[in-house]
């Protein structure tokens, strides 16, 4: 027997509220299953368990407020045998063909110690509640619209975000005279009073996440102008011969060159915990994203260096169609190695980021534009990028901050080795 | 399909991206995107919307064509198959 924790889900998050179970008693899970989700300040995040086993006992309530560390399953290892109850087949064979592609660290698992409470006798609760998705739910909380109202459309009947917008779409129309009842305030509308707290808990978040980075890690920065001809030539290119939805952005491009750049410099990648620093073997890349709502997150793309092009800008839609709608992966959440800001596309020309703890790197990309440029002697012009480098002064000096930019530039005057 | 039928697709593939935005504050003959915040890769996404609504795909050269609500509208009017 052994005991799930709620994982870490990043430096500026510490506690979550428990939504949703996704086990039952009974169920045998294989690493990396949701098992629950849990609500935080920035989005409501799907919990991955890290081993193999066996639920045999749900620890917390739902709507319960957990803090990170708090075991919240018991379970029983792969093949240990169910205490008294027949164990559904369990999933050993499965498990041991996914290997898994990236190194975590294990969470502790300190085996139950604490006296184990018989098996309920009868059969877990089957809920005969409505089923909603929690992007869903967070959607019609911030609409004010009532889910118990809506058919759901998604598996076994589950109120699905696309069906909470239709009925958003479908209300507006009927009731087109709905906003002029309640005067909008002065600034950016405000829904309901729940938003409005998650918003300045997020702020705190990021207030504490942020200003722990200023207090303890020495940034040094760096800049380079980087051009980009090669670059959009080859997307242009590569686009052309995609479908609409495989096309690719610069951004897929910026994200792969990142992570390569990184394999020759293990001092940029990498999480420097309690004074010592562990270089990462892969680069999980956090990658910067607004939420429409206010605020920002940062999940990781997971192993991007090994990654097609393809596969990563597929990824990165999807990671950011679920940070919007506000549904994420503890994994996602925790283990970024090196973080990417590319606010350039907000419009900015040059952005000078703030590390995110426990990284010791960030490397911000500003926008695209079209530069007078010297090029064999003569003047011409040329779309460049200004490429920053944010670095922790306790891992690396300027010097290799210089080189690991030099790289990156390389890298991407080769797009078709990307 | 209408013209109005093409902008109100049109208007939920923008909705279906950026849902803070009031339908009716747009303004059709200004820059969307000086009146919507949208990033490339919401962009990408509205294009795709259009894609799935509308059964038009569009290059990346068109892009520059797809400035206003209006031009969008016209766009996709040419193009979808009756």
């Amino acid at each position: 027997m052994f005991e799930f924790k709620l994982p870490s889900m990043g430096a500026d998050m510490d506690k979550g509220t428990l939504l949703e179970w996704k086990v039952a008693p009974g169920q045998a899970v294989t690493k990396g299953d949701v098992v629950a989700v849990v609500d935080t300040t920035k989005a409501a995040v799907d919990v991955e368990i890290w081993s193999d086993g066996t639920v045999h006992e749900l620890l917390v309530e739902i709507g319960q407020e957990i803090p990170v560390g708090t075991p919240i399953i018991a379970l029983r290892a792969p093949g240990e045998a169910a205490p008294a109850r027949a164990t559904p087949a369990n999933k050993v064979g499965k498990a041991l063909s996914e290997a898994p592609t990236r190194s975590r660290k294990p969470a502790a698992s300190a085996p139950a110690d604490r006296p184990v409470p018989s098996a309920p006798t009868a059969p877990a609760e089957l809920p005969t509640r409505q089923r909603v998705s929690p992007a869903a739910r967070k959607r019609a909380a911030e609409l004010g619209l009532d889910t118990t109202r809506l058919v759901g459309t998604g598996v076994q009947g589950a109120v699905t975000l696309d069906d909470v917008e239709r009925a958003a779409v479908a209300a507006e129309t009927a009731a087109p005279a709905r906003r002029e009842v309640a005067p909008e305030p002065a600034g950016p509308s405000i829904p309901t009073s729940a938003p409005v707290d998650r918003q300045a808990e997020m702020r705190r978040a990021i207030a504490a996440a942020m200003g722990r980075s200023k207090r303890e890690i020495p940034h040094y920065y760096l800049s380079e102008t980087i051009p980009m001809r090669k670059a959009l030539d080859w997307l242009h290119g590569a686009n052309s011969k995609r479908p609409v939805t495989e096309r690719l952005l610069p951004a897929a491009l910026l994200l792969k060159a990142v992570a390569l750049a990184t394999r020759d410099f293990p001092e940029m990648n990498g999480l420097f915990v309690d004074g010592v620093y562990k270089p990462s073997a892969a680069a999980h890349v956090g990658v910067a994203i607004s939420l429409r709502q206010g605020g920002l997150i940062a999940p990781a793309l997971h192993d991007v260096a090994n990654r097609e092009l393809g596969a990563v800008m597929l990824e990165l839609a999807d990671l950011v169609r679920r940070c919007r709608a506000g549904s994420l992966r503890s994994s996602e959440m925790s283990d970024p190695t090196i973080t990417v800001t590319n606010l350039g596309d907000q419009g900015v020309e040059q952005v000078f980021g703030v590390i995110y703890p426990p990284q010791v790197a960030l490397v911000g990309f500003g926008r695209v534009s079209e530069r007078p440029w010297v090029q064999d002697g003569k003047l011409t012009t040329m779309p460049v990028v200004i490429t920053s480098l944010s670095a922790d002064h306790r891992v690396s000096d300027g010097h290799r901050g210089a080189l690991f930019l030099a790289r990156l530039n390389t890298l991407l005057q080769q797009p078709e080795t990307l | 399909m209408t013209p109005e039928d093409i902008r109100a697709g049109v208007i939920a593939a923008i909705l279906a991206i950026a849902p803070e935005v009031e339908a009716a504050d747009l303004a059709s003959d200004q820059p969307l995107r000086s009146q919507v915040d949208l990033d490339s890769m919401d962009w990408l996404n509205v294009i795709v919307g259009f894609h799935q609504r509308f059964g038009v795909d569009i290059p990346e050269a068109d892009y520059v064509r797809l400035d206003t609500l209006d031009h969008i509208t016209t766009y996709l009017k040419d193009r979808v198959k009756h």
